[in-house]
C-alpha cells in the first residue's frame, strides 16, 4: 500500500510540475498584455515585465523595488538578457518593457521598430580607458580610428612610449561598442587579429588594468582609478561635458513599450523619470539624468539643443 | 482460505505494476519528447541561415571571417570550429597522461589508499563550478603565460590549460573504473608467467582495458568541446584562426554566449549563432556515436 501511495504522490507532482510550467507560461502572457486597470481610489495594479539590457539592469531593478513598496498593487520582474532580447521580447510581446542601450531602429527591422514606443530614462557616457603604465593621456577621433582598425599598432605612434598596443573590445553585437563606434569612431571596425573580447565590462576593466599597453572602452559608471581614462579631442569624459553636449561618446538607456504604455506600465515609466529617481538611483548607480541633457539626439545620431 | 488470501494480496500488485509501468512511461517520454524538441527547435534555428537568409554551408564551415554585422556580412566559421577543436583535444592530451596515471596508482599499486582518499578528492573537482575554473584562469594562468610568453595569455593554452582540469575527474573515474573491473586471472596469470608489475601494467592491463579509456577521452573531449563559460573567459574571443597558442582566438560555445543576447531574435546574426550550436550538437552526436562504438569494442 505505502509504495502505491509513493507513486500516486509521484505521479501527482509530475503532473503539478507539468501545470506549473503551463502556469509559468501563462504568467508570461500576462506580462505581455498587463491587465492594468486603473482603480476609482487612483490605484492601479497589473504587472510588468522589463527585459533587456544589462546595462540598465541594475537601475531598473533597484527603481522597481523602491516602485513596489509604495505600490503594492503592481508587481515588476526585471530580467537581464541583452538588449536584443529586450527589443525582441517587447516587440513580440512577450514582455511589457524592453531595455535596451540602442535605439530599436538600429537592432530590429524597420516596420518592427516602428510599433515600439522609446522611453529614454538616463544616459550614459562611454570613454575610452588605457592601462596605467600608458603615457598617452588624449588622443584624436583619427588616432582613435587608427588604432581600433589597426593602422596604428605601437603607442609610439600617437605619442606615447614605444610599446605595443593591445585592444580589448567588445563583441559586435555589444550596445557599448556600437555606441563607442558610432559616436566615437563614426565607423564599424572589424575585429582585428589578436584583439580580446570580453562581453562583461568588468572583466573589460579587469583585462585593461593588467595588459600592458592595452586600450579598451567602459561606461563611465565602471571608470576608477585602476585604469587611465583618456581624454577624447581633449574633452575630458565628464558628466558636465556630456549634458552640455561637448563630450560625444554617450547613448541614451531606453525602455521601449509596444505602443502606448498601460496605467501600470505608464506609472512605473513616470516614476523612472520622477526626480526621486532621476536625481536619487541615477547619479548613485553612475548614469546621468536623462532629465539634465541640454542635448538631444535621434535614431540617426543628429544631435540638436 | 488460503486461495482467498492470495487473490486479496495479488490485487494491489497489478496495480502496482501499472501504476508504475505508467509513470515510468510517462518521464522516458518526457525525456524523449525534450530530447526531439531541442533538436528540432536548434536545427530549425540554424537550418534558417541557409535556406532563409541563403548564406551558403560550405561558405560558412570552410570561411575564415566572421563579420555578421558588415556590410556585407560575412559567415565564416573556421576559426570557431578550429578554436573548439584545438582546445578540447588539447585539453585531452593534457589530462589523459595525467588521469591514467591517477588511475594506475589508485588501483594497481596504493588501491586501499587512492580509493578511500584520492577518488573523491579528484571527483570533487567534477563538482566546481565552471565559472570558477574560468575566473581563476583568468586571474592565475592567464597573468602566468602572459609573463612568461609572448603575446596577451589569452588564447588556445590558457583554453586547453583550464579545460584539461575540468576533464581530469571524467578521464580518471572512468579509467579507475576500467582498471579495477578488470578480472583479476589475467594480472594473476601475468605475475604466474613471471612478469613484473610495470610489465603486467604495460602489456596486460592498458591494453586490455584500452577501449574504456579511449571512451574516458572521448568524454572527455565532449565535455571540453560544450563548455562554455570557463573558456570564454581565457580564449580572447577574436573570431581569426590564432598564429601562436598564446593569441587570442575563439570557440563554438563562447561566440555563441558572447552575442546571443545582444541579437535579435529572427536576425540573420542570431540564426548564424543558432547555425554555430547547431555545429555543436551535431559534434555532440558524434562523440556518443564514437562512445558507442568504442564500448562495443570491449575486451573485456
Amino acid at each position: 500500500m505505502k509504495k502505491t501511495v509513493v507513486l500516486i504522490m509521484a505521479l501527482v507532482l509530475t503532473f503539478a510540475l507539468a501545470a506549473c510550467g503551463k502556469d509559468n507560461n501563462g504568467g508570461n502572457d500576462n506580462g505581455a498584455s498587463p491587465t492594468g486597470s486603473a482603480a476609482p481610489g487612483g490605484d492601479v495594479k497589473g504587472s510588468i515585465l522589463a527585459a533587456g539590457s544589462s546595462a540598465l539592469q541594475p537601475l531598473v531593478d533597484q527603481a522597481s523595488k523602491k516602485f513596489m513598496d509604495k505600490n503594492s498593487g503592481i508587481s515588476i520582474q526585471v530580467q537581464g538578457g541583452g538588449s536584443g532580447q529586450g527589443l525582441t521580447q517587447v516587440a513580440e510581446g512577450q514582455a511589457t518593457i524592453g531595455n535596451s542601450d540602442v535605439f530599436a531602429e538600429e537592432k530590429l527591422d524597420a516596420d518592427k521598430a516602428k510599433g515600439l514606443v522609446d522611453h529614454q530614462v538616463a544616459v550614459v557616457g562611454i570613454a575610452a580607458v588605457v592601462n596605467p603604465e600608458v603615457t598617452v593621456d588624449n588622443l584624436t577621433k583619427q588616432q582613435l580610428i587608427d588604432i581600433f582598425t589597426g593602422k596604428v599598432t605601437n603607442w609610439k605612434d600617437v605619442g606615447g612610449k614605444d610599446e605595443k598596443i593591445q585592444i580589448v573590445n567588445r563583441p559586435k553585437s555589444s550596445g557599448t561598442r556600437a555606441t563607442f563606434e558610432k559616436y566615437a569612431l563614426g565607423e564599424k571596425t572589424e575585429d582585428l587579429q589578436g584583439s580580446i573580447q570580453e562581453d562583461s565590462s568588468g572583466t573589460v576593466k579587469k583585462l585593461v588594468k593588467e595588459t600592458p599597453g592595452a586600450i579598451g572602452y567602459l561606461a563611465l559608471s565602471y571608470l576608477d582609478d585602476s585604469v587611465k581614462t583618456v581624454k577624447y579631442e581633449g574633452v575630458e569624459a565628464k558628466e558636465e561635458n556630456i549634458i552640455n553636449g561637448t563630450y560625444p561618446v554617450w547613448a541614451y538607456e531606453h525602455m521601449y513599450t509596444k505602443g502606448e504604455p498601460d496605467a501600470a506600465t505608464k506609472a512605473f515609466l513616470d516614476y523612472m523619470m520622477s526626480d526621486d529617481v532621476q536625481n536619487g538611483d541615477v547619479v548613485e548607480l553612475g548614469y546621468i539624468s536623462a532629465n539634465k541633457m541640454q542635448v538631444k539626439r535621434d535614431a540617426e545620431g543628429n544631435i540638436s539643443k | 482460505m488460503a486461495q482467498s488470501f492470495e487473490r486479496q494480496k495479488a490485487k494491489p500488485h497489478v496495480t502496482e505494476e501499472w501504476v508504475g509501468r505508467v509513470y515510468t512511461l510517462l518521464c522516458i517520454f518526457l525525456l524523449v519528447a525534450t530530447i526531439f524538441s531541442m533538436v528540432y527547435f536548434v536545427a530549425s534555428r540554424g537550418l534558417t541561415t541557409f535556406f532563409g537568409d541563403g548564406v551558403n554551408v560550405l561558405e560558412l564551415l570552410t570561411g575564415i571571417k566572421w563579420n555578421p554585422e558588415g556590410e556585407p556580412a560575412v559567415f565564416g566559421a573556421l576559426p570557431f570550429i578550429f578554436g573548439s577543436f584545438s582546445t578540447s583535444i588539447l585539453a585531452a592530451l593534457i589530462s589523459a597522461p595525467l588521469g591514467f596515471c591517477a588511475a594506475v596508482f589508485m588501483v594497481e599499486i596504493a588501491p586501499r589508499f587512492g580509493r578511500k582518499y584520492l577518488q573523491p578528492v579528484i571527483e570533487l573537482l567534477a563538482g566546481i563550478p565552471s565559472v570558477v575554473y574560468g575566473f581563476v584562469g583568468l586571474s592565475v594562468i592567464v597573468p602566468l603565460f602572459r609573463d612568461i610568453f609572448p603575446g596577451q595569455g589569452l588564447g588556445i593554452a590558457a583554453g586547453a590549460l583550464v579545460l584539461s582540469i575540468m576533464i581530469l575527474p571524467t578521464i580518471t573515474t572512468i579509467a579507475t573504473d576500467a582498471l579495477a573491473g578488470l578480472p583479476s586471472g589475467l594480472k594473476e596469470g601475468s605475475y604466474a608467467l613471471g612478469s613484473t608489475r610495470w610489465q603486467t601494467i604495460s602489456r596486460i592491463v592498458l591494453p586490455t582495458t584500452l577501449p574504456a579509456l579511449l571512451t574516458g577521452i572521448v568524454l572527455g573531449i565532449a565535455r571540453a568541446f560544450g563548455e562554455a563559460l570557463a573558456v570564454q573567459m581565457v580564449i580572447g574571443n577574436a573570431p581569426h584562426i590564432p598564429r601562436s597558442l598564446f593569441e587570442s582566438t575563439s570557440t563554438l560555445t563562447s561566440a555563441i554566449t558572447l552575442s546571443m543576447g545582444n541579437t535579435a531574435m529572427g536576425s540573420v546574426h542570431n540564426n548564424a549563432l543558432w547555425s554555430l550550436a547547431l555545429i555543436l550538437m551535431l559534434m555532440t552526436f558524434i562523440f556518443v556515436f564514437i562512445v558507442r562504438w568504442l564500448e562495443g569494442r570491449s575486451k573485456i
